[in-house]
This record gives C-alpha cells, structure tokens and sequence, in this order.
C-alpha cells in the first residue's frame, strides 16, 4: 500500500537507530582499531624498556627475573629485584596512570568548553596543588614530598570545586566562557598567594621549584594504588559523559533539544575532569601541556567524535608520558631530566610542527 | 545577553570625515569615568609615601604650579614609579585586548605569544648561571634589556613560526602556546639546577615590580607606547567588522591579513615595552580585556577601556602594595591578587543578573 520508502522513515521514527556509519566504512573502523591495537603496543614495549632503562641498565632477562623470581642469596640478584620492584615498576606504572588520566582530562577539558587552547589546569587544579603544597609547608614545615601529596590533591580539588561552583551560580550552570574564566580568576589569585609564600619563605620556594617541575620518580605503591582508583573513578564518570559532549559541542539548545541533561552532564564532566587532572598532579606535579597536545592530536587522528577521541587520547598520554619519563632518565647521566619538562621540551616543537602544517582543527 | 545585543544595534552610527564609529553613551561614559579614577589614583599614589602631599598639591605640581619642595619630591622620586605603573598598565590592557580580539579566545593573551615566557627564560638563565657570557651581558647591558631582547626574540619566533600565508588566529595561538611551554620549561629546569639563593632573586623578577624605575627608563617606554598606540589607533578602525570573520571582513573592503599582522606585531611589541619597564608582569593583559569588556558591555574587548583598566589595576595594586600591606610585596603579585577575583566577581554578578 505505501511505497517502500515510507516504510523506512516510520522505521527511523519509532526509535530504531539509524545506521550512521555506511557498510562501506569498515575500512575506517579497522584502521581505528589497529591504531588503539599499535597505542597498546607502543605503550607495552615503552613499558618494558621503562623497567629496563636507568642508571643501571638492565638486560631482558634481568627484568624478567626481577619482576618474578623469588629473593635468593645472591647479592646481585636480590639489588636487581631491589631496582626493579621500588624504583622502575612504580615509576612505570605512575607514568602510565598519570599518562592516562591527564591525556583524557584535556580531551574532556576542551570538549566541555569548546576552547583549543583548554589544558588540564585550566579549571584551578594546577595551582590549587601549588599553593596546598606552599600553604602546609609554611604552616606545618613539611619537608618530604610524600607527606603533601594529599594535601596537593585536596588543594587541587578543592580549587576545582570553588571554580565550578562559582561558575554555577546564577544561571550559568557551567556556561564554558563562564568556566574558563571563573578557572582563569580563580588560577590568577592562587598563584599570587602562592608566590607570595615562596617569596617570604625560602623553604616552601625550595619545594616550589621541585613540585613545578614534575616528575613520575619517586613515589611508592601506597601513594599509587589510592590516586589509580581515584583516576579510575575519574574515568568511569568520563566516560558515561562521551556521547552527551558529542551532542553538547553541537551547541546548548540543539543538545537539550536532543535531550541531554546539560546541568548534569557537565557537572559529571567537571568532577571527572578535576578527578583525573587532581590525581596525577598530586602524584606527580603540575605537567603542563601533555593533555593539550594529545588532545589535538587525538582528535587529528580520530576526528571530532568523542568516543572515539578519548581512548585515543588516554593512551598517547600514556605512551608520551612514559617515552618523555625515559627520555629524561637517559640525556642527562648520572642526573635526570623531570618528567614535566622533557614532555614540553620534545613534545612542544613536535605539536608546533603539526600545528604550521595545518593539521588541526577546532575543538 | 542576545537581547541586550539585539538592542544595542539600534546604536546610531556617527561619522567624522574618515573615521565612523558607532556612539554608545554607556561605554563612552564609563571610559570617561575609568579615565577619571586612573588619574585620581595616579595622583593618589604619586601623593602617598614616607613624606606625605595632599592631592591639591599633587594635581598643581603636576600641571608646574607646585612649590620647589613638592617639585622635588614629586618629578625626581615618585613620577617615574607612578608613569611607570601607567604605561605598563595601558600597554599591558591593549595588547591583551588586542590579542584577544584576534584569536577570538578570551584565554589569549600576550603571555601565552611568547614574550613573557621567552624574556623569563632569559632573566632566570642570566641571574642562574654565574660567570662568562652571562655576567658580561648583565654588566653591559642590564638584566632588563638582555630580558626583553630575550622576549622579543620569542615574541617574533612565534610570530614568524605562525606566518603561513598570513598569521591565523588558532594556529597563532596553539604555536603560542607550544613555545611558551618549551621557555616554560626551560625556566623551571634553570630553576631546579640552580642555587636557592639565585631561585629567590629569579622570582622577585618573574612576578614584575616597579621598584626603581629611572626617568630615562619611563621616557623610552613612553615614547615607544605613543608610537605603537598611534599605529593602534589606526589600525583599529577595521577591528570592529574583523570581530564577524575573514569572509565578512573581506566583503566590506577590510584588508584582514594585513590589519591582523599590523595588529599583533603591536600587541607584540606593546607586551615587550611592558616587559622593559617592569618585568613579566603576569595576568594584567589577560585580565584587563576581560573586566573592561563587562564594564562597558562591549561585544568584544576595547581597546581603550581595557588600557584604562589595565593601569587602573596596576597603579592601584601598586598603591595597595605599598600602604595597606603588612609585608612588600611586588605589584604583580598584589595585581594578580586583585585581577582574579575582580574578574570572578563580575562574572558571578552577569550570571545572577540574567536569571
């Protein structure tokens, strides 16, 4: 009775999803995965090598026997497991976890405000962990790192909240101008006040330095398992947000008319966000820029679907973080490069190159 | 916002000979209203100090009816601060207007084009590193040339890294920001290496400071503003049509290429005038276009008022920092300190205002 066609648009209508992606398009999906299978390897070889490489190298099969065998007699055995169970796995895994954390952060940051030049700071939690860091060495004379990484974290959160919250107030439910420039006052004022305290106490000026830099070394499993679950929290809420910042970036009324919650979903987005970017800071310092440029170039590699973008984005900050960590392990012998400036120092002339040979588009 | 937009464009447009301009009583007379207060305050801190003038005096010293005393006081001691703090303000305020305007991003500003990283890696390398190349430079030249060369010198790499056919507002400001990071860098692992006492001289430079400023220092600064802001002035009548896009711009007869590479080699050299007469001021630049714009309800940022706010801000952190502080401090720290709020605070009361 009706033309076949009709049909098909009742079909569409009563809720079926309607096949985006043409049939013909394998092709597009296979090389996708193959790059998140060629991210997985790369980040499994730079593991290994993460283990390997040092002040004191390490042959293959003295990894292996570091990782597994049981502690014997023999002295030089019992130094390597030694090397590799407290110094090179953690700092591996760190690398990794941070890696992840803030390569998803700056995708998420640049999708919720539209904005390419977002980086994982941008929301206070850079220099809400400087100046926790700053404010509890002045007032309880910290002087081990380890002992501020939670007051760094609480720092980083707490400044990431006060953004979000002013920036709600009213009507603006987290408009993204309103957010970028609520993080941007909020980021200008802590970073008066912590260099004010720098400026007045040479002891937390001496630690200041140090945390700026950034760096993956150093830190134990009891500071690693707790800021992993909280990176994985982080992204478990990221990624429940994806297809509501596709929708979101076609602009607020489309989405709503799509029916995205946009108050929600931006506060998930935001606590995900502050999530992740707090976690790695506080474990391994502000690392600027990483989560900008993997963003970019995830989305040069993906293109502009979120769900697409972010599992890309995780893992080149992994695989970049962990790359730029030994990197900075071997330049500098016996010394180290930290980890935070070897990533801005290769990573930045390589994204510019990218970006003179128009290979990016907007957020 | 949109129907406050919609209303505005009922704004008649006036034209005087070459020059058009669309008259809008609410900006023209908070401008005026900002002009004021910058003066008051100028005056203000040039009265306030360890031998206190009353603001009469100050205003008829300034105009040459003071007495000898005030004379003394006033030109020789306290006007290269305050002229200082004014110029640095004013050329802070328009390059970040500028530089916004351009990049259509309101987290742009000439902080993020390189000056500022490029002349703090220069200062914290020339006060770490001790002896040879560095000290001679320092002994010739000052600390504070040898930083805005440094600067500047990052400022035109950016620039000339940018230019592909013409300078475009993402890719200007994403290899902005890759250099920045890479001078960032550089700074901190100078910063690691060196010596505590050399990390706390480096950091008094870094946050920017009026402290000592000569005549000769201010005249120059002076001159070289006046010459960039008349090349600013002209230029900015194309502005306004540039805000809609490169298509709408070309087809009301705007050169955009030319006006957008004018415009930025200003903002450029405006930041390394500021850079020479008080040191990387932070924040100033990025804030100023941002508070100005809210203040006049202005669509994009204005040049003028964004000056005026940028001085305001800065002679009047300047003046805080000197009086009601119990502690020194150096201006940008107290400029910061007063900027971010400020901004928040505007923010938050537009957004209570449209619910």
């Amino acid at each position: 009775m009706f033309p076949r066609w009709i049909n098909g648009i009742t079909f569409v209508g009563m809720g079926t999803t309607v096949k985006t992606r043409p049939t013909s398009g394998t092709p597009a999906r296979v090389r996708r995965l193959a790059g998140l299978a060629t991210l997985v390897g790369v980040l499994m070889v730079a593991g290994v090598a993460s283990v390997a490489v040092g002040a004191r190298a390490l042959s293959p099969a003295e990894v292996w026997h570091g990782l597994f065998a049981e502690p014997g007699p023999d002295q030089r055995l019992t130094e390597i497991t030694l090397i590799v169970q407290t110094v090179r796995v953690p700092r591996t895994v760190l690398a990794i976890v941070a890696g992840v954390a803030l390569g998803v952060g700056g995708a998420l940051v640049q999708g919720y405000t539209r904005n390419p030049i977002a980086d994982t700071g941008l929301l206070g939690v850079n220099s809400g962990a400087s100046f926790a860091v700053v404010s509890v060495i002045l007032l309880f004379g910290l002087a081990n790192p380890y002992q501020y990484i939670w007051f760094a974290f609480l720092g980083a959160a707490a400044a990431g909240v006060v953004v979000f919250g002013l920036s709600s107030i009213g009507r603006g439910a987290g408009n993204p101008l309103t957010l970028v420039l609520a993080g941007q006052g909020v980021t200008v004022f802590l970073a008066a006040m912590t260099t004010a305290v720098a400026l007045s106490d040479q002891a937390s000026l001496n630690a200041l330095r140090f945390w700026n830099a950034g760096s993956v070394a150093g830190v134990g499993f009891d500071v690693i398992w707790p800021v992993t679950a909280f990176v994985v929290a982080g992204l478990a809420l990221a990624l429940t947000t994806l297809p509501a910042i596709n929708l979101l970036n076609l602009g607020d009324d489309v989405a709503r008319g799509l029916g995205v919650n946009i108050a929600l979903s931006r506060t998930v987005g935001i606590v995900a966000i502050t999530l992740l970017a707090g976690a790695a800071t506080a474990a391994c310092g502000p690392i600027a820029f990483l989560g900008l440029m993997v963003a970019h170039i995830a989305r040069y590699l993906t293109g502009p679907d979120y769900r697409r973008l972010v599992p890309y984005a995780g893992l080149l900050g992994a695989a970049i973080m962990l790359i730029c960590d030994i990197v900075g392990r071997v330049v500098t012998r016996p010394g180290e490069l930290p980890t935070g400036i070897v990533v801005a120092l290769l990573g930045a002339p390589f994204f510019a190159a990218l970006v003179w040979r128009g290979k990016f588009k907007k957020a | 916002m949109s129907e406050t937009a919609a209303k505005r464009t009922a704004a008649p447009g006036v034209r005087l000979g070459f020059a058009s301009f669309v008259w809008r009583p609410w900006m023209v007379s908070v401008t005026l209203l900002l002009a004021a207060a910058t003066f008051l305050v100028f005056c203000l801190s040039i009265g306030v100090g360890d031998f206190p003038i009353g603001l009469p005096q100050v205003v008829a010293t300034i105009f040459g009816r003071g007495e000898r005393v005030d004379e003394f006081v006033i030109m020789d001691l306290r006007m290269p601060r305050a002229l200082a703090g004014l110029i640095v303000g004013i050329a802070l305020g328009v390059s970040g207007a500028i530089t916004q305007s351009i990049a259509r991003n309101p987290l742009a500003s000439p902080d993020i084009l390189g000056i500022t990283g490029g002349a703090s890696a220069m200062a914290v390398f020339l006060v770490t590193v001790s002896g040879g190349v560095a000290a001679a430079i320092v002994g010739s030249v000052g600390l504070s040339a040898a930083a805005l060369a440094g600067g500047l010198g990052t400022g035109l790499l950016v620039y000339f890294l940018a230019w592909r056919r013409g300078i475009e507002g993402l890719r200007l400001i994403l290899i902005g920001v890759s250099v920045s990071a890479v001078m960032e860098a550089i700074t901190v692992w100078l910063l690691v290496t060196a010596d505590i006492r050399d990390v706390a001289r480096s950091q008094a430079w870094l946050i920017g400071s009026l402290d000592n400023r000569s005549w000769g220092e201010v005249w120059t600064a002076l001159w070289c503003t006046l010459a960039l802001m008349a090349i600013v002035a002209y230029a900015a009548f194309h502005l306004g049509p540039m805000h809609f896009g490169d298509e709408v711009a070309a087809g009301l007869g705007v050169p955009y290429a030319r006006v957008r590479a004018v415009l930025l080699l200003c903002a450029v050299l405006l930041a390394g005038v500021a850079v020479s007469a008080a040191g990387p001021v932070p924040f100033v630049a990025l804030v100023a276009p941002q508070v100005a714009l809210r203040l006049t309800r202005c669509p994009a940022p204005p040049l003028v008022a964004s000056g005026l706010v940028g001085a305001l801000l800065l002679i009047g952190a300047d003046l805080v920092a000197r009086t009601a502080l119990p502690i020194s401090l150096p201006v940008g720290v107290v400029t910061a300190a007063i900027g971010g709020p400020f901004l928040v605070y505007l923010l938050v009361r537009a957004n209570l205002k449209k619910s």
